[in-house]
């Protein structure tokens, strides 16, 4: 056997993990034996020479590319990656290796036949490695040259109906969660939401003028199922404010053993009879459930939409009818200083179209933020500079209690003169009639 | 009073010829030292709101006198032809 020509790279497929070794070292004979005879617009070598660049990258212990660079399709600010490598006249084949973001569908719904379109121009006009789906969401295609990137930009708008995603400074590409297309537990149109912002907010998607990154996520439970509540800047999360809807006897049938909890999510092993007051009443983060003449009660003014006992018995409880979103803002996942969550700006907003009153609170936001926002930071950091309670000043919401996480740990109010009746002046011959000198 | 637009922080349009000169030419005395801006910077030297600040950067990249730098996750900006990755980029 000839020996391998990357043997670092090798000891990554070992182990009982699937190995992204593995995926190129296919991806590169595909390209080699060219079978789809394929006119490959960049080299065929493209992913030997990717592996060959990171054993490279391993040899020396340090990266091989570098730090971003002028690349895009024009007009647009963002969805195109700069990639070059500094080995160029040892790999050529990767000397540039751009990235493209491509705007995912709502959901991540999508027709074969779309994918199959998608992958064809890819391995034509790229290298034909595609990471799905980028943290984002987007759909990522990885590694072509600067020629390529007009003529792929060109197909994918024309012919295909699509368009890239955001990158740098701008909006990025929204994402959402399948929502009411297959989910029960869905309390507003995701897709609509998302689709609608995505057209509205074109300019801040394609050209930069923040002064960083701006993630909008739409999930339509508080199961979060694309994580908006720990990655986005503005997270839109779908929940109810009646109660929740409780079948009595499908709550039997949950006790009784003839339906299985988490719709027979956990049936792999025995973990014995259902229990509802160790499974689902004890686990109540808010104390809310309990047992009353063999009916399940709950306490909705303290439920929190926490989606534990929905989630455990869906054939019993369902989502209340009078649904709508919150808006929770400014969380983010930075890799220096630590996650942080999103906080409750908007406790209940419905969510129908044409969504004026979401779009005001999101250009109020975005005004401030572009305005006081500092080179690189983030929403949540700004709010954390200048306070919870200056957002509440920009956005012209008033302060509520559902905004409160935790009692309050800074002993000081700083009031202003316009909140205190009478202002800060006082009368002093008033003053001098309940105190002597 | 003093008319609305003499007022700090005034919305009114800003004339594009007048803001591209002078952001022109903010960045070339700034060049020496640096080669990409953030889009405040720009805002900056163009005194204006960021709103009205991206109408103007908007148009003089169409106009291809602004170029865009991306790291991927932050967008920068310049004048073509300056900085060290277009030398770079000129040999390749
Ligand atoms: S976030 Fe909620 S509504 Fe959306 S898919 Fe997940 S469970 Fe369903
Ligand atoms: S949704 Fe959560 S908080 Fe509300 S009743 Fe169910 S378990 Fe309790």
């Amino acid at each position: 056997m000839a020996k391998s020509k990357t043997p670092l790279l090798d000891q990554l497929e070992s182990g009982p993990w699937p190995s992204f070794v593995s995926d190129l070292k296919q991806q590169a004979e595909v390209r080699a034996k060219n079978e789809a005879k394929t006119e490959f617009q960049i080299p065929q070598t493209v992913v030997e020479e990717l592996m060959g660049l990171l054993e490279l990258s391993y040899v020396h212990k340090r990266g091989h590319w570098k730090h971003g660079g002028i690349v895009g399709v024009f007009g647009y600010g963002g969805g195109v990656i700069g990639r070059y490598c500094d080995q160029p006249q040892q790999f050529p084949g990767v000397a540039h290796f751009h990235t493209l973001r491509v705007n995912q569908p709502s959901g991540k719904f999508y027709t074969t036949e779309y994918l199959r379109q998608l992958c064809d121009l890819w391995d034509f006009r790229g290298s034909g490695i595609t990471n799905m789906h980028g943290s984002t969401g987007d759909i990522i295609f990885l590694g072509t040259t600067t020629p390529q990137l007009e003529e792929i930009f060109y197909e994918m708008t024309h012919k295909l109906n699509q368009d890239l995603g955001g990158s740098g400074s701008n909006l990025r590409t929204p994402s959402d969660c399948i929502g009411q297309a297959r989910c029960e537990y869905a309390c507003y149109d995701t897709h609509a939401l998302c689709y609608h912002l995505t057209k509205e907010y074109q300019d801040e998607l394609h050209r930069p003028a923040f002064p960083y990154k701006f993630k909008f996520k739409f999930d339509g439970c508080p199961n979060c199922c694309v994580a908006s509540i720990a990655r986005a800047d503005m997270s839109f999360i779908g929940t109810w404010r009646d109660d929740i809807r409780i079948d009595q006897e499908a709550v039997q049938a949950y006790i009784g053993g003839e339906l299985p909890p988490n719709a027979g999510d956990h049936s792999g092993r025995d973990w014995g009879p259902f229990d509802i007051q160790k499974e689902v009443i004890d686990l109540c983060p808010t104390e809310c459930m309990w047992m009353e003449n063999n009916k399940l009660m709950i306490e909705n003014k303290e439920c929190n939409r926490c989606m534990h006992c929905i989630n455990v018995m869906p054939r019993a409880l369902r989502i209340g009818k009078d649904t709508g979103l919150s808006i929770l803002v400014g969380a983010k996942a930075p890799i220096l200083d630590g996650a942080q969550m999103s906080s409750m700006l908007v406790p209940f907003i419905k969510a129908e179209e044409p969504y004026d009153e979401i779009k005001e609170i999101i250009e109020n936001i975005w005004d401030w933020w572009m305005e006081e926002g500092k080179n690189r930071e983030r929403l949540g950091e700004l709010m954390k500079r200048q306070g919870f309670q200056k957002l509440l000043e920009v956005t012209g919401i008033d302060p509520d209690p559902r905004m409160v996480s935790e009692p309050r740990s800074n002993p000081y109010i700083f009031w202003k003169e316009e909140e205190v009746p009478g202002g800060f002046k006082r009368d002093i011959s008033e003053f001098r009639k309940y105190h002597q000198r | 009073m003093p008319p609305a637009f003499l007022k700090k922080g005034h919305t009114m349009e800003l004339d594009y010829e007048e803001s591209k000169a002078k952001l022109v030419a903010g960045l070339q005395k700034k060049l020496k030292t640096k080669s990409k801006f953030y889009f405040n910077d720009l805002a900056k030297i163009l005194e204006a709101k960021p709103r009205e600040a991206k109408k103007i950067v908007n148009r003089m990249v169409q106009e291809r006198i602004l170029e865009y730098w991306s790291s991927g996750s932050t967008s920068l900006y310049g004048l073509p032809g300056t900085g060290k990755q277009d030398a770079a980029e000129g040999k390749e």
